[in-house]
């Protein structure tokens, strides 16, 4: 029985690092500004193509970093060209400038690339083969929940210990009140995207050697069951997201092994309506008390 | 005097353009070169072109008309197809060829039939194509005959007893081969696990452990090839021994380039193989090859190489019966056209073509490759016929 689910355990927990390294994106931006950004998903796409162009030309350890550093810069120019014009628009204008952002980045994508799969560069070492047990896989599955483990503990450090952690944590509490107290509000919510997209782009780089076409629409499955992910885990919460990442992408692979391969997809939408009816905060979201 | 000269140049260009009006006669090209078919489209797409190059006019009413290709890109989207067909009709197309998948063919096709336009798939194999749209012929066979095919080599080549059956749930063309695969299969004796993935799926591992865990002898899965990439990259890491088999849409060389230096058996049925004997086919081989070597852009199109894709065949033969099916209707007129497409006979690239009544070529005919993973090319395997099927 262990011999037969150990692939699957394998497959789920890797793609659950995968959903993790991006729902703390999602998570983050909602934390700060309260905006579900949806174009989080294309940045993850957009990385992946710069991976394609840039290995191209470049050597793999070159590229990697210069791949990182291109989609942090993308991710702050969504951020400033979109959301900032609209810091005192209400809400809902931001997220409809998010959604299309998302829309403009699919389709540049698809005129860019002429909307064909590109085939991801062969990373060495990670995409190597290995046996564990009765399971044959790459070794980026072994490596991306360790990896994703280490960076999300190197961001909760960063978080509750520097300064610009506690800004932001002042910031995420009380909008108003923390730009009062004299904190930069615009360096603190670039900060906020410079951390999602560096995390997004170090999840693209673990996704697409796992699975090696990059599609302008490819990245709207695994953001969309990341941010249900970040629901799941209670929205704002980074730890939240990290397990409900986990649990999402190891369910999912037992569904399917016990058969259900058509509803797995269903499943990880049932259970966010789920989870909206009976913890509408998520499992660790922050409660919130309203106050007359 | 400026007066005049306005009037002059007005009445040049009005008949100008009368002239130019009057000596067209549109081709619609219907097929896909982006999404997830985009790489096959492109395939056909040339064999057309290539076709237009050799006989770029038709003679209809004793008046020579140069043929106009209009091509649009229906993105292999069932939803972006109907306005994509819509643009052709409104363009003023006498004729459709394509599309590349048949999905997108039958979402095309209400459009062409509402619009009186006949239309020619050149690869779509699902039987709803025809049967369910009057104005439709196609010029390739059909997934019962294509699906009865793999079932038969897959039983008779590697003995199979169970077979991992896998496709896309919501698509035509992937559902409908598969289920034909399934049934011819059961039918000989055979047990058969059905699985389906839904649309934008990446992880493809769980499908390949359950087919191992499930005992199958052999994997169906004749999904679209950008699926198929990433299918065959991860069975490869997986260390699948047992072989792949699929439809023609893996005749690509997407197909060759993930299945690269692996130890995969890779194995699929299609309309056309390169070494052909047919003296037509032969001709069209040299003179394709040569004329893709010529034009660096329609090489990069075929996916880099000159291997002659049974896709880029079917478009040529598509094409040929639509320019015998204008000489037939001697009119540039739709409606003639299909009244006279159904009669029309020709000797293609991929054999004779005819056309029964429900609008399909009466083709018996299916080739067997498989993919050779080191010389990254396809190896012929065997024929098959309907005829040899039945004994």
């Amino acid at each position: 029985m262990i011999d037969k689910m150990l692939p699957y355990l394998l497959s789920g927990i890797s793609v659950g690092g995968q959903y993790a390294l991006i729902a703390v994106g999602y998570t983050m931006v909602y934390g700060i500004l309260r905006l579900i950004n949806f174009a989080h998903g294309d940045i993850f796409t957009a990385a992946g193509f710069f991976m394609v162009y840039i290995a191209a030309a470049l050597p793999v350890p070159l590229a990697i970093p210069l791949v990182v550093i291109l989609t942090v810069l993308l991710g702050v120019t969504v951020e400033r060209v979109a959301y900032k014009p609209l810091r005192s628009a209400p809400r809902m204008s931001v997220m409809i400038s998010a959604i299309g952002v998302s829309y403009l980045l699919q389709n540049l994508m698809w005129y860019v690339t002429g909307g064909l799969a590109k085939q991801y560069p062969v990373i060495p070492w990670i995409s190597d083969s290995v046996t564990i047990g009765s399971a044959t896989t790459k070794m980026v599955t072994l490596i991306t929940p360790v990896l994703t483990i280490l960076l999300v503990l190197a961001l909760v450090t960063i978080i509750q210990k520097t300064k610009i952690g506690m800004a932001m944590r002042a910031v995420s509490k009380d909008f108003e009140t923390a730009q009062l107290m004299g904190i930069k509000i615009n360096s603190v919510i670039s900060t906020t995207f410079v951390i999602g997209s560096l995390l997004a782009a170090v999840g693209s780089v673990l996704y697409f050697s796992n699975y090696t076409s990059v599609t302008p629409t490819v990245g709207a499955m695994p953001g969309l069951k990341a941010f249900v992910a970040a629901v799941f885990g209670g929205i704002g919460s980074i730890p939240g997201a990290v397990i409900g990442a986990f649990i999402i992408g190891i369910c999912e692979n037992i569904i399917k092994a016990l058969g259900y391969t058509t509803f797995s997809d269903a499943f990880t939408f049932a259970l966010l309506i789920v989870i909206l009816l009976f913890k509408p905060t998520g499992l660790f979201g922050e409660k919130t008390s309203e106050k007359v | 005097m400026k007066r005049i000269l306005a009037l002059v140049m007005v009445f040049a260009m009005m008949s100008m353009a009368a002239v130019a009006m009057a000596d067209t006669v549109k081709i619609g090209v219907f097929e896909p070169a982006s999404g997830d078919n985009g790489a096959g489209g492109k395939q056909e797409v040339i064999g057309i072109e290539y076709a237009n190059s050799l006989v770029p006019t038709v003679e209809v009413g004793g008046k020579t008309y140069d043929v106009e290709l209009v091509i649009v890109d229906n993105q292999s989207a069932t939803d972006k197809a109907v306005s994509a067909a819509q643009e052709l009709v409104d363009a003023g197309v006498s004729i459709v060829l394509g599309s590349y998948g048949s999905g997108v063919s039958m979402a095309g096709g209400e459009v062409f039939a509402d619009a009186e336009v006949p239309a020619i798939a050149c690869s779509a194999t699902n039987p709803g194509v025809t049967s369910l749209c009057d104005y439709y012929w196609r010029v390739c066979f059909l997934d019962p005959f294509q699906g009865t095919v793999m079932a038969n080599f897959a039983m008779d080549e590697f003995g199979a007893k169970t077979a991992y059956v896998l496709s896309q749930l919501g698509d035509d063309y992937t559902t409908g081969l598969a289920t034909y695969f399934a049934k011819a299969f059961e039918s000989m004796g055979g047990t058969v696990i059905n699985e389906q993935f839904t649309e934008g799926t990446s992880d493809y591992t769980a499908y390949l452990n359950n087919a191992v865990n499930g005992g199958a002898d052999v994997i169906f899965s004749p999904t679209s090839t950008t699926v198929a990439s990433l299918l065959i990259n991860q069975a490869a890491s997986m260390n699948i021994a047992m072989p792949i088999l699929a439809g023609d849409t893996w005749e690509s060389s997407v197909i060759l380039d993930a299945a690269k230096g692996t130890n995969l058996t890779i194995c699929m049925s299609t309309f056309f193989d390169e070494n052909d004997g047919n003296a037509v086919a032969a001709e069209f081989v040299q003179g394709f090859k040569a004329w893709l070597n010529a034009n660096p852009d329609k090489k990069t199109n075929n996916g880099g190489n000159d291997i002659v894709a049974a896709v880029s065949a079917l478009g040529y033969d598509a094409y040929m019966v639509a320019i015998e099916a204008i000489k037939a209707a001697d009119s540039i007129d739709s409606v003639a056209i299909a009244e006279a497409l159904p009669s029309v006979v020709t000797n293609g690239v991929t054999g004779s073509i005819s056309f029964d009544e429900i609008g399909d070529a009466n083709k018996d005919m299916a080739y067997i490759k498989k993919a050779n993973t080191e010389t990254v090319a396809f190896d012929f395997v065997k024929t098959q016929s309907v005829a040899e099927l039945a004994e």
